[in-house]
């Protein structure tokens, strides 16, 4: 009897919960040896928290893990390691101040009486670096090498140590379209090797380009496989958001208003040499879009007051505008949702109600005195208005969902009814139903005449929500594009320092 | 938070009905009305300092601001100041402590630690100096005596002392302040998340300013009553190492040293237990040898029932 050959690693019903949120219910994987598995999905579909089980950082609640068919359970990155499980991390985890080798055999430096056998240390380093194409002396610092050389080094430390899978969790974000085919070239080599690989990645360009096979996650559980020959952008599309995508992003056409928001050569303190130039019309959606460390999020804190202008002049509805703190920005009629909510967006041991409240506070008080009415009525207002899933507005806000919180945040500041909204990464961290309804939010907004500038790390979002896109490279707007030019490569290709072909 | 109120009430009933039990002395009207006393003056230190721990910060300076006003009003009203100038001095001149602390700590981003450490050795070596370490009294000032340390007859032979009254008054407006106006609702939330506050628009520097003005004030207010309570004034001496009780009183009465969390009234029933626990080594004949002993584990058994209790709430919650 032939039997299927054993796959390299496969996961059985994992299972994994946090208060409050049900980050993977049910998953399966297979993995056969050489073989390259792309694992897609949008932000909060569970594909950190299964690479996380999969690499020993958290156990699973659920649920069975295999290798060679033989069960295994993994309590430490290192008892993973041991199985020749490897994880990549987004952040790499170098110690810039030491060289190559010395970062290669961290902790498993060979040694004798308690030194470190420096020759076989440099030897053996110099062996890993050149499978993975890196032609450099072992002693290199780290501090030399630029992001995209410094992963490939990652990749030949998780080589050294035996390493049959390799996790890459979103190994490109950082990377110029050059080292990015490096990588490609590396990845692809690795897998002539027998070593198999687990590529997450929100490019679906670049999964199209590499994978052997795709495995969509849409809410924690399995949407579906798509194999070699079925790997198309619309079919993956379709998995991982679950409809098509002119239902999901529902936009309407509707006339921009008047200049709301201007901003003319503008300096933020990030990148003080690079000036920036917009505009924003009420009832419009703008998309900013580029790399992660493009300037994104500090453009919108500038425009916010939390990091002022270091140049430029800014105007608001025609008025000068210079906001030196939040309050004088929000007093100008704009608001912003950051990107990092329970840092800036919430005070997470506060109730719901403190929280939606704690804008409009002062413009309710009489004479100092909270005024306990008004801020029940706001509090209930956002919680009906946006559909907050909470047992009572007295709960502390840590308890509840992502999307929650978010709607929390967004109700803090529609109290106010803004003239200019600003989102950062609206939907990071947030499930496809609430997903929707920040899109269906926006759309409504805009509507009724509120400006919109959204910064979105997701494409599909960029693509489905902007009336046009500003993608921004090193500090600056590299380029703009209407909502008839936008595609994945035209922003990819701005995004990365290369200028369009006219 | 009514909760955390409930466990330190019930440690002082507890306290409270063991010694009466043993030693029926201590029920005596006498002892009351100074345990009352004490109970008051320990009280208002332990408000000012709240509002601080509240933002996050620490004030170590109390003692010596507590010194520093009880001395500078012995001396000015030596010097023959008009006793309402030097007591307007006082509170004038305790505020711009605060204020100094406060600037130094926004604006210079300076360790609320550090800032008030230096403090404490500064306001110290300032009275001393001002005064040449001379001990003072309050003769002839039988009317300031009156307002500070006077008593308010309730029966034949229970009357309320002034700091009592002082405390009423004080604890009502830092009730109010804290849990009635938008800008001590900003307070609690600054305390807990200070980023937080500033990107929902609140002036995050200014209201940790207004909090170390209203700890040193309460502290220059302290050392009036101080001052008069004591009948003399050591300036090397005086509110030494007050700050330390001040602190304890608002940890064990549910402020979080993390800060974000705390009240009025749980603060001043910590006070209370401090107090009592001394009134009751006393009572009980315990050796005074062990006073801080005693103290210290109080405390801390205080803290740790509250940090479980919360892990156990919170538990419970998650499920």
């Amino acid at each position: 009897m032939a039997a299927p050959a054993t796959p390299l690693l496969e996961v059985r019903g994992l299972g994994k919960r946090f208060p409050g949120v049900r980050a993977l219910h049910n998953a399966h994987l297979k993995l056969a040896h050489g073989e390259v598995l792309a694992v897609i999905g949008e932000n909060g579909a569970g594909k950190s928290t299964l690479m996380k089980i999969l690499a020993g950082v958290q156990p699973a609640d659920a649920g069975e893990i295999f290798i060679d068919g033989q069960p295994v359970q993994f309590q430490s990155v290192r008892e993973a390691l041991a199985q020749g499980v490897a994880l990549i991390h987004q952040e790499l985890n170098l110690a810039a101040n030491l060289d190559l080798a010395a970062n290669i055999f961290l902790g498993r430096e060979p040694h004798q009486f308690g030194f470190i056998d420096q020759a076989k240390l440099h030897a053996e380093a110099t062996e890993h670096l050149q499978r993975v194409g890196l032609d450099l002396p072992a002693n290199t610092l780290v501090s030399d090498l630029p992001i995209g050389r410094q992963q490939l080094v990652e990749i030949a430390k998780a080589l050294s140590c035996q390493a049959r899978v390799l996790i890459m969790d979103e190994p490109t974000s950082s990377l110029s379209q050059h080292e990015t085919e490096t990588l490609f070239e590396v990845v692809r080599d690795l897998r002539t090797q027998g070593i198999s690989v687990i590529y997450i990645s929100h490019r679906l360009g670049e999964v199209t380009e590499l994978a052997d096979r795709v495995l969509v996650l849409r809410d924690g559980e399995n949407a579906g496989e798509l194999s070699r020959k079925e790997i198309d952008h619309n079919a993956m599309v379709r998995l991982m958001v679950g409809r098509d995508l002119e239902q999901f992003y529902d936009r309407k056409q509707h006339d921009p208003g008047d200049i709301m928001l201007e901003l003319d050569a503008v300096r933020t303190p990030a990148h003080p040499h690079a000036e920036i130039s917009l505009q924003l019309r009420a009832g419009e959606i703008v998309g900013i879009a580029g790399l992660v460390g493009s300037g994104r999020t500090e453009l919108l804190q500038t425009i916010f007051g939390v990091t002022p202008a270091v140049g430029g002049q800014m105007q608001m509805a025609g008025e000068p505008f210079a906001p030196r703190n939040p309050r004088e920005a929000i007093r100008a009629g704009l608001a912003l949702a950051p990107e990092d909510r329970k840092q800036h967006g919430l005070i997470l041991q506060m109730a719901v109600r403190e929280n939606a409240s704690l804008a409009s506070l002062s413009r309710d008080q009489k004479n100092g005195f909270l005024n306990f009415n008004a801020e029940e009525k706001v509090a209930a207002e956002a919680a009906e208005q946006l559909a907050i899933k909470t047992p009572d507005l007295d709960q502390a806000t840590v308890n509840l969902s992502g999307g929650n919180q978010q709607k929390v945040v967004l109700g803090k500041w529609l109290a106010l009814r803004p003239r200019v909204l600003l989102l950062d990464e609206p939907t990071r961290g947030i499930d496809v139903g609430a997903k929707r309804e920040m899109y269906r939010l926006m759309e409504q907004l805009a509507a009724d005449g509120v400006a919109i500038l959204f910064v979105s790390s997701e494409l599909e979002e960029v693509l489905g929500m902007a009336d046009r896109a500003l993608v921004m490279h090193e500090g600056r707007i590299a380029g703009e594009l209407p909502r008839d030019q936008l595609s994945e490569q035209a922003v990819m290709q701005l995004a990365t320092g290369t200028p369009l072909a006219a | 938070m009514k909760k955390n109120i409930l466990g330190i009430l019930g440690l002082l009933i507890a306290i409270f009905v063991i010694t009466a039990v043993l030693n029926p002395k201590f029920v005596s009207a006498y002892n009351m009305q100074n345990l009352v006393k004490w109970s008051s003056l320990y009280s208002i230190m332990g408000v000012g300092v709240a509002f601080v721990i509240i933002t996050g910060g620490i004030d170590l300076s109390i003692g010596s601001v507590i010194g520093l006003t009880a001395s500078l009003l012995a001396f000015t009203l030596g010097k023959n100041w008009d006793p309402v100038v030097a007591i307007c001095a006082m509170l004038g001149l305790s505020a711009l402590i605060g204020l100094i602390h406060g600037l130094l700590i926004t604006k210079a981003k300076l360790q609320p630690f550090v800032v008030t450490l230096c403090g404490l050795l500064i306001y110290r070596g300032m009275a001393r100096w001002t005064t040449d370490n001379q001990s003072m009294g309050f003769k002839g000032h039988d009317q300031l005596n009156e307002i500070f340390s006077g008593k308010i007859p309730i029966t034949d032979t229970f009357a309320l002392p002034m700091p009592f009254v002082f405390l009423v008054v004080i604890a009502v407006a830092a009730a109010l302040f804290l849990n009635r106006t938008i800008w001590g609702r900003y307070l609690l939330a600054l305390g807990n998340n200070e980023e937080g506050a500033r990107y929902s628009g609140i002036q995050t520097d200014n209201l940790k300013i207004a909090a170390y003005v209203i700890c040193s004030l309460l502290a220059g207010i302290s050392g009036l009553l101080f001052a008069f309570e004591l009948d003399s004034v050591q300036p090397a001496q005086t509110g030494e190492f007050y700050e330390l009780y001040a602190i304890a009183a608002a940890v064990l009465g549910g402020c979080s040293l993390r800060g974000g969390e705390g009240g009025i009234l749980g603060v001043i029933i910590a006070a209370a237990v401090i107090r009592l626990i001394y009134n009751s080594i006393n009572m009980l004949g315990i050796s005074t040898h062990l006073e801080y002993a005693i103290l210290g584990i109080v405390i801390l058994a205080g803290v740790v029932a509250d940090e479980l209790l919360k892990r156990y709430t919170a538990k419970r919650a998650a499920q």
